[in-house]
């Protein structure tokens, strides 16, 4: 079954992280309004294999918004032209016949470009590596229902949580800055009881990390939150920065 | 003795695991430090053990193709998890969760393991609210619970639509943590494509870094696949487009067998298809049947005017609505199991009564418990004589903070409001119940080699109860393997490890770079997902929710030629030196290409109805699922015997000393 849209796709396409990339034009005809994205980009990549032409290469993994794993900069904007949605959650319906698309990576010095569409995105495991957990080693638990935890704030730390790990904040940031991202896991656990012990060392070691990494400062744009999926909201920054100033004045009286 | 030696530990049912424990053989901790493992997944099972398994001192390698490990799966279950807490006061215990998993399983699971898993289900959630996971409260602040199909009670642990998302994260901090301490190894971006076996042991892998195409060798005393399931066979499936059987499929044919390959699970609750261009198909939480109410027109005449677009749901009157699950189950309603509840939908849509273009889908209404939730907030609020309207509105409030997740992905793909009209929805290949036949230690029948969650086929029997596998890859991971595996590697310590460049790694890498340069040979005419999706419209076909022996022969034949095809027109662009995603794809097809085979041949063995494995030669008089416990009260257990389509059936009996074995029935 298919549609009757025609798109016209500029696609960045980059054989490598050392080559030099560029945006490469196609013509998509049939294109159907309840295609997601995603499913274009296949129709795509189908025809250009039996044309014998390489493939686009792109992210994607569950196609239903959770993964985090879709990365596309469309038309200027991470995930697309639409609020509180993924890559794969876009539908052609979103589009009007005879529109023209720019797709491009990532962009940001620590998200290096892998191949076309597909950066890499591990600074942000190493930034949790430095301290985006509890440390409660397996069977050392209490009963769970031995703390209990005001809804609100339980509420609080699952919207924080929420997070995908996609890196649209980051896509979305004049200075690339990792900010919310880090933000919303610093919250969630600053949120909870469990996560007070290690509360200081945590926000010290994880900004540290996220300065390491070469993301960039931030300046309270807040385009971070108008492109995150997820709808993470900028008070997790306000919160890490108490945070951090109070584990810092800590700190510096040891 | 036979392989298919199950070492379920004597003593009664609910000693077993703490004798077990008790007893095992231990590794001291300066030995742990000279033991490493290989962790192939890091979904559920293989994140939470490789952080378990770190804790406790062994090395540990972990591997999974997304860029990630929080990628893994495990992140898309949405529902819950269960555990025996009796939080709720409803009667629930280990014993009933056991019973009900074994009876879910349509009596086709191993006693002796699904107690174990009861009996841990509560440590799981103890350990996941101590990791910070945000699990649902109530008002109280205490642990809030809903109920899954297949059950009286509600146990079921949640985070909105977003459980094993939180789950994952949980267990992802967990092994990140180890991972800053430097006691876990971890390879993004990199693809298991072989075991190595040494001396008739696993001794290691053949990975493939997926970002520069080079192939490598890494030695591990054992190895731990948690690759997750295979039910991407089918092409359409709630599955994420990654999701494959590579692993498992090469550990089989080097000698690891293969339980139960025809158990799939078809799960009631997806979103219908919408076109050709389909790449994969979205569920709908099983949780949304706690509030929605399944149901068709009563009138042929009905279906057809809402599939022509006549008229609407909302204008059938209740006396105009056929609720077939609640009429024909009325013990249990809509929340009967989901092997029930897809095959009822089927026989509906098949009877012509399906409401959408295609007449593959039926109707998953709120409006009921949208009302009934409305009326009570009005109380709550001291409204008196609310309207209609304010009835509804306060009742949408409710609907949305326990489903606004789900509510919104249905809209953002199909384009319609579910608040305003009543959901389509129809089965899916969700999960499979098959994978790698492990023993009580979760190790297969290759010695050293584990199989953890999706990928083993223990505890589900021929269906899997909603919200049970969250809790099986994590009891596996978290509160099995840290136990079990001590009683192989205490045997390993003297073991050094085996530098890669012995003949076995060479070996092992030569036939992966062979395969590999094949698959880049063929140069023929068709893509990778042509094939894909011709294997998925015969599997779903003659071998999905209705299997009969003549169409599951038809698919035999019929896979074995387009096998045949594939080898010989299949054309993959680019290099094996870059990162090259068709390439990936060819691999995990061809592999499908064999699998979905065995699975047919496992389905015309069995001649039975059992849970998903629904052959229409066998049932009753009312279309329910006849199962025969003399001939079949085993596991059909599959050894490679080498060359094509060789397969030898092997089968594990089945004991039921504490279960009394009863015709299912959910009326
Ligand atoms: C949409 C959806 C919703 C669900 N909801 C629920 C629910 O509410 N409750 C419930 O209990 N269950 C649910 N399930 C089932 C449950 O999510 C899965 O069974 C479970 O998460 C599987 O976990 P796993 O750790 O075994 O594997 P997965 O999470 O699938 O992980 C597999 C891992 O293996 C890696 N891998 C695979 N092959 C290779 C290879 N060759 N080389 C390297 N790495 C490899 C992958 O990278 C990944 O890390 C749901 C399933 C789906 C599809
Ligand atoms: S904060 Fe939002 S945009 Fe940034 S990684 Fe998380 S989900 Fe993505
Ligand atoms: S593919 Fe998983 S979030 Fe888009």
């Amino acid at each position: 079954m298919s549609g009757n849209m025609n798109i016209t796709l500029k696609v960045w396409r980059q054989k490598n992280s050392n080559a030099k990339g560029e945006l490469a034009e196609y013509k998509v005809g049939d294109v159907s309004p309840d295609m997601s994205f995603l499913e274009m980009f296949d129709v795509l990549n189908e025809r250009l294999v039996s044309e014998n032409n390489e493939p686009i290469a792109f992210d994607h993994d569950c196609r239903e918004g959770i993964c985090g794993m879709c990365s596309m900069f469309i038309n200027g904007r991470p995930h697309g032209p639409k609020e509180g949605i993924t890559t794969c959650q876009l539908h052609m319906r979103s589009f009007k016949d005879g529109d023209t698309i720019v797709v491009e990576p990532w962009r940001a010095q620590a998200f290096p470009v892998i191949k076309d569409l597909i950066v890499d995105r591990t600074a942000f495991d190493r930034i949790i590596a430095a301290g985006g957990y509890i440390s409660v080693n397996t069977g050392n638990a209490q009963d769970a229902n031995n703390i209990a935890i005001s809804k609100d704030n339980a509420d609080e730390a699952f919207a924080a949580a929420a997070c995908i790990g996609c890196g649209a904040c980051v896509a979305a940031c004049k200075n690339a800055s990792a900010m919310l991202f880090v933000s919303a896991k610093v919250s969630q656990l600053a949120l909870l009881p469990q996560g007070q012990p290690e509360k200081q060392t945590r926000v010290l070691s994880m900004v540290a990390q996220m300065d390491a990494e070469g993301f960039g400062a931030c300046t309270n744009t807040g385009a971070c939150e108008a492109e995150c999926p997820k709808g993470i909201s900028l008070k997790n920054i306000a919160r890490m920065n108490r945070e951090y100033l109070g584990a810092q004045l800590c700190s510096e009286k040891m | 003795m036979s392989k298919l030696d199950a070492k379920i530990p004597e003593g009664s049912i609910d000693q077993k695991w703490t004798k077990y424990k008790s007893s095992v053989a231990l590794v001291n901790p300066a030995n742990k430090r000279n033991l490493e493992i290989i962790i192939v997944g890091s979904g559920l099972a293989g994140a939470s053990a490789a952080a378990a398994l770190a804790e406790l001192g062994y090395k540990v390698k972990v591997f999974y193709f997304q860029d990630s490990p929080r990628r893994a799966h495990s992140i898309a279950a949405q529902g819950g998890i269960n555990a025996a807490k009796n939080y709720t006061n409803d009667g629930d215990s280990v014993h009933r969760l056991f019973y009900d998993t074994i009876k879910g399983g349509d009596y086709r699971a191993r006693e002796g393991n699904v107690h174990r898993l009861a009996e841990v289900s509560n440590n799981i959630i103890d350990q996941c609210v101590a990791q910070g996971v945000p699990f649902a409260r109530e008002y109280g602040g205490l642990l809030s619970n809903r109920s899954f199909g297949g059950t009286q009670v509600e146990r079921t642990f949640y985070a909105a639509g977003q459980t094993g998302q939180q789950l994952l994260l949980g267990a992802y901090s967990a092994m990140q943590r180890q991972v800053g301490s430097g006691k876990i190894e971890s390879f993004s971006r990199h693809e298991m494509l072989d075991i190595v076996m040494i001396d008739g042991k696993c001794r290691g892998i053949i990975a493939r870094d997926l970002v520069t195409g080079k192939l490598e060798r890494h030695f591990g005393h054992s190895v731990l696949l948690c690759t997750g399931g295979y039910g991407n066979v089918f092409f359409l499936s709630t599955n994420a487009m990654g999701s494959n059987a590579t692993a498992v499929w090469k550990a089989h044919k080097k000698g690891a067998y293969f339980g139960n390959p025809c158990f799939t699970q078809i799960h009631p609750t997806c979103i219908p298809v919408s076109g050709d261009h389909q790449s994969k198909l979205t569920l709908m939480s099983e949780s949304l049947r706690n509030d929605g109410r399944i149901w068709v027109p009563k009138l042929k005449e009905d279906a057809e005017a809402i599939r022509t677009g006549k008229k609407r749901a909302v204008q059938l009157s209740e006396e105009e609505r056929d609720y077939y699950l609640e009429r024909r189950y009325p013990a249990f309603g809509n929340l009967v199991p989901r092997d029930v509840a897809s095959r009822a939908a089927k026989e509906r849509c098949d009877a012509g009564y399906g409401v959408n273009k295609t007449g593959e889908a039926v109707y998953l209404d709120f409006t009921f418990n949208t009302k009934r939730y409305g009326r009570t907030e009005a109380t709550k609020k001291g409204i008196h004589n609310p309207s209609e309207d304010e009835i509804v509105r306060l009742g949408k409030d409710v609907i949305k903070e326990k489903y606004g997740n789900l509510f919104d992905m249905y809209k953002q793909i199909t384009g319609v409001d579910p608040y305003e009209e009543p959901m389509q929805i129809y089965p899916a290949v969700h999960y499979t119940m098959g994978g790698l036949w492990v023993d009580y230690n979760l190790m297969t029948t290759v010695p050293g080699l584990y199989a953890l969650g999706e990928a083993n086929f223990s505890d589900h029997g021929a269906n899997r109860l909603g919200a049970s596998a969250l809790m099986q890859g994590l009891a596996d991971g978290y509160f099995v393997i840290p136990y079990t595996i001590g009683a192989y590697l205490s045997k390993e310590i003297a073991v050094k490890a085996i530098p890669t460049d012995h003949e076995a790694f060479v070996e092992a890498e030569k036939n992966v770079q062979e395969r590999i340069d094949k698959l880049l040979n063929i140069k023929g005419t068709k893509t990778v997902d042509h094939f894909h999706k011709k294997l998925g419209k015969i599997m779903w076909d003659k071998c999905g929710m209705g299997r009969n022996e003549k169409h599951l022969k038809e698919a035999i034949d019929e896979i074995r030629a387009l096998r045949a095809e594939f080898w010989k027109d299949l054309r993959v662009t680019g290099t094996a030196d870059d990162l090259n995603p068709e390439l990936e794809k060819a691999g995990r097809v061809a592999d499908f290409l064999e699998l979905g085979e065995l699975m047919c041949m496992d389905a015309v063995n069995r001649n039975e109805s059992c849970g998903g494995h629904f052959r229409e030669e066998y049932q009753t008089e009312e279309g329910e699922a006849k199962r025969d416990d003399d001939n079949f009260a085993y596991v059909a257990t599959w050894e490679y015997k080498g060359g094509e389509n060789n397969f030898e059936l092997h089968k594990e009996e089945l004991i039921y000393e504490n279960i009394k074995i009863a015709q299912r029935s959910y009326k």
